[in-house]
């Protein structure tokens, strides 16, 4: 074939600058949030104050503290789980399920009228991408609202309760850092639809979006007391899942605290559903679409900086083509873009805490200790705040600690496998099963090695990808009962 | 197939242009089984997945002084383009006068790349532009249906090239590629840039237009965009503009991978051309945003990218000065041509 000419374009020729097409910042205005100095606790349809000691939620991109928020002690979690039973008996259990409708509808559409702020909000205090908590996250909440506002008058047509499905009373409701708000819509919307009342607590660490939520509680006209929102660290939780007269415990965190929660739920008659941890098999077959499950891979485990309970943490990659795989990957790696969450061309933020940070270190450091490769992209990090390159590690077999146990950040540890059968294997074997996922152009395989895989999720040619119709929750360690769907239902009705 | 592809990340390599790669694809192209079998080897397109990536790459926020960059870039690489029935030389030499001054208040506003015509325009257009710089393209090979005997295609690129044309777009024949007569495409684009030669001088450079959508699946035009490059075409390039859908962004997000994946293998840069349906300076530059996060900064150049427009120029126009200014100005302030 004869040689090609440089074709030349005679246009003027400006020098193209060093740096190439440099995306100037492009950041989303704060001064959409009104962020208080302080907040108490929202217990009975007011703001109150905390009898514990008052703490201080930071900005974990650049360790600004944000407010103080009050501290529920024990006194403060029995008014608020009062508050919710006094709700519970007098108005919401009464209610038709039609009118308890119109309220979550009306919440959902408050929501997307106030989207930006969340967003800005959310992006602020927990420190993921605007552009996620824009596109994934507040979005995602408003759906789940109004796909359980749905519900609320057909729970008969459900199939559960018998055909007279009944709410359980007051729900006592723990959620993680990592989906503010989104954890609290898969919490909060069927248990409000199904008839139930709630005292939630979000993370200490993330507490402003829940905080803005009971505003919009009160905007709502939802009636007092049926949605209390308590703030506080682990012993407040612990008050308020042991407390006796909640008849509903859903929890969604790290594995550990699940099980002591199981433990004090244990011998009553609480009903339980516990959503926790994993380290999903991201499975990449050598017919894979290659392209999209690189990109797959990236939002497997880079999406909300991997803190992720379904994270695709194990990439599991046939043999012959990891070699390309992984060049790929690392090639897409270098166009992340790390830094401030609320610039719209951020890729990944910032790492929620100094805490976190340091678990993903101290783990990372145990994968170079037990021997496997440790790469990341050139990336410069802020000075200040909670940071940590998207980073993957080769060579790395089921024995290493960090193929088995989950980092919650954005580490990826690269398996690979030659047979389907070894791929199926080397998946389920975890003490987890959240999630998983395939990737094959062969549509059978992709129902045979789904039906394998012991794990809650299994998706297909994506990953991470959530939709209030679909049921979510986990096999083993990662937790029981569903969240999503007509299956969430099941966890607020008898 | 998979075995072609280097694995080393090489985004930012230098372009090593053309030479001396000793690359050959002659094994896959002696026949038509064995240029299938390479075809429909290559790794496949998952639609929805192809989709949700150039949709999150269009969500890039493009301000301020990167707009700016991107604005002029996108100008220079228009292909400034009349491709109707009722074009006439005077309507040819208006459109090669805005080519060469898009806006004629203000100097330091650069030219486009070049301007398109039918075979016959071709010579008044480069009347026109003289010694500008702007290139004159030609769509020929009976376009845009490409419905033509070979020996006629090759008369009227040689007729194109003849007249005085720098750049030739070509349209495949649709018909053979979606019967899979892939080496029937193969040779009749070899054979176009064949004629693309000019016995004094350089050689026309090629354009392969594949008409994507008529092609329909990600999968053809992935296969389409091997085939082309194989065959030795400079450019890939999605429509002719007169078939819906024309350029997409899903669409050239995954020419813009072949023709990376195709540097890594043999390490021959080829260009793209989106053309058809791009209007607004917020299309262009989601474009160039793909380019630069999927292709490489070195694809960011209009030797390398183009985009088949008319309109679009106007709005990049409108955007420039509002940007030098401040101020968006009426479309009166504009000339249309």
């Amino acid at each position: 074939m004869a040689e090609k000419n440089v074709v030349s374009t005679g246009s003027t020729g400006e020098a193209r600058p060093a740096n190439g097409f440099d995306y100037a910042p492009a950041p989303e205005s704060r001064s959409i949030v009104d962020i208080k100095a302080s907040y108490g606790l929202f217990v009975n349809g007011e703001f109150v104050d905390g009898g514990g000691k008052a703490f201080k939620t930071i900005n974990p991109a650049t360790e600004e503290v944000l407010a103080e928020v009050a501290e529920a002690d024990a006194a403060d979690v029995d008014a608020a789980v009062k508050a919710a039973r006094r709700a519970y008996d007098r108005v919401w259990s009464k209610l038709s399920g039609r009118e308890r409708a119109k309220y979550l509808y009306r919440i959902a559409r408050i929501i997307q009228e106030r989207s930006r702020e969340l967003a800005v909000l959310e992006s602020i205090d927990n420190g993921k991408p605007i552009k996620e908590s824009r596109d994934v996250d507040v979005p995602i909440v408003a759906a789940h609202f109004f796909y359980y506002a749905g519900w609320a008058d057909k729970l008969e047509y459900s199939g559960y309760g018998g055909g007279n499905p009944q709410p359980l009373g007051v729900a006592g409701q723990v959620i993680p850092w990592n989906f503010p708000l989104l954890m609290l819509a898969w919490k909060i919307a069927p248990a409000l639809a199904c008839g139930n009342t709630v005292v939630l607590k979000p993370a200490e660490t993330t507490p402003l979006t829940a905080l803005l939520f009971a505003e919009i509680c009160q905007q709502a006209d939802l009636p007092a007391g049926v949605v209390n929102i308590i703030t506080g660290a682990g012993e407040t939780g612990r008050a308020l899942v042991s407390h006796p007269d909640v008849d509903k415990v859903a929890f969604t965190g790290s594995t550990e605290v699940g099980k002591a929660i199981a433990r004090a739920v244990a011998g009553t008659n609480k009903k339980l559903t516990l959503e926790l941890g994993g380290k999903a098999a991201n499975i990449v077959f050598d017919d894979a679409p290659i392209d999209q499950a690189v990109e797959g891979i990236v939002d497997g485990i880079f999406f909300n900086q991997g803190h992720v309970c379904c994270a695709g943490s194990r990439l599991l990659v046939q043999e012959s083509i990891a070699e390309e795989l992984l060049g790929r990957l690392k090639r897409r790696m270098s166009t992340l873009r790390v830094g401030d969450p609320l610039d719209k061309n951020t890729d990944i933020g910032a790492i929620n805490s100094a805490e976190q940070l340091e678990r993903i270190r101290e783990l990372s450091a145990v994968g170079d200790a037990e021997g496997a490769e440790r790469w990341s992209p050139p990336c410069e990090l802020p000075q200040h705040g909670f940071w940590f390159p998207p980073t993957i590690f080769t060579g790395v077999s089921q024995a290493h600690r960090i193929a088995r146990e989950e980092i919650f950040g954005p580490v990826l540890s690269v398996l690979t496998f030659r047979t389907p059968a070894e791929a199926v294997e080397k998946a389920n074997n975890t003490p987890y099963g959240l999630s998983a996922g395939v990737w094959t152009d062969k549509g059978s395989r992709i129902l045979k090695i789904a039906n394998e895989l012991r794990a809650g999720v299994v998706w297909a040619n994506t990953f991470n990808k959530f939709d209030p119709t679909s049921p979510f929750g986990g096999y083993k360690e990662s937790g029981h009962g569903r969240e999503g769907g007509r299956h969430g239902l099941e966890g607020y009705l008898r | 197939m998979l075995g072609l592809m280097a694995s080393s990340p090489t985004t930012d390599a230098p372009p090593t242009g053309a030479r001396g790669q000793g690359w050959d694809y002659s094994d896959v192209t002696r026949s038509e089984a064995t240029l299938r079998r390479f075809l429909h080897g290559l790794p496949g397109v998952d639609q929805v997945g192809a989709d949700a990536r150039a949709a999150a790459l269009g969500t890039r926020s493009i301000k301020t002084t990167a707009k700016a960059f991107a604005i002029d870039l996108a100008i220079r690489m228009v292909d400034l383009t009349t491709l109707e029935g009722a074009d006439t030389a005077g309507k040819v030499r208006a459109l090669a006068s805005k080519a060469m001054r898009p806006d004629p208040s203000d100097p330091t506003c650069p030219a486009t790349a070049a301007v398109c015509v039918y075979p016959d325009m071709v010579a008044t257009a480069r009347r026109t532009l003289g010694t500008s710089g702007v290139h004159v393209a030609a769509v020929a090979t009976a376009f845009p249906s490409g419905r033509a005997a070979l020996d006629i295609k090759l008369a009227d690129t040689r007729d194109a090239v003849e007249a005085g044309a720098d750049e030739i777009d070509m349209v495949i024949d649709r018909g053979a590629f979606l019967s899979g007569r892939y080496l029937q495409v193969f040779e009749e684009i070899v054979a176009v840039r064949e004629a693309c030669a000019r016995p004094n001088g350089p050689s026309a450079h090629l354009k392969v237009i594949f008409e994507t959508g008529e092609l329909q699946t990600y999968d053809n035009v992935r296969r389409a965009s091997w085939l082309a490059m194989m065959a030795g075409g400079h450019f890939i390039k999605t429509s002719t503009g007169k078939v819906q859908p024309a350029a997409t962004l899903p669409v050239t997000m995954i020419m813009l991978e072949a023709v990376r994946d195709f540097r890594e293998a043999t390490g021959q840069m080829v260009g793209v051309k989106p053309a058809g349906g791009i209007r607004t300076s917020k299309d262009a530059i989601k474009y160039l945003v793909i380019v630069n996060e999927v292709a490489g900064t070195d694809w960011l150049d209009p030797d390398w990218f183009r985009f088949g427009a008319s309109t679009l120029l106007n709005d990049l126009l409108m955007q420039r000065t509002k940007m030098r200014t401040g101020r968006y100005s009426g479309p009166d302030y504009f000339t249309l041509d």
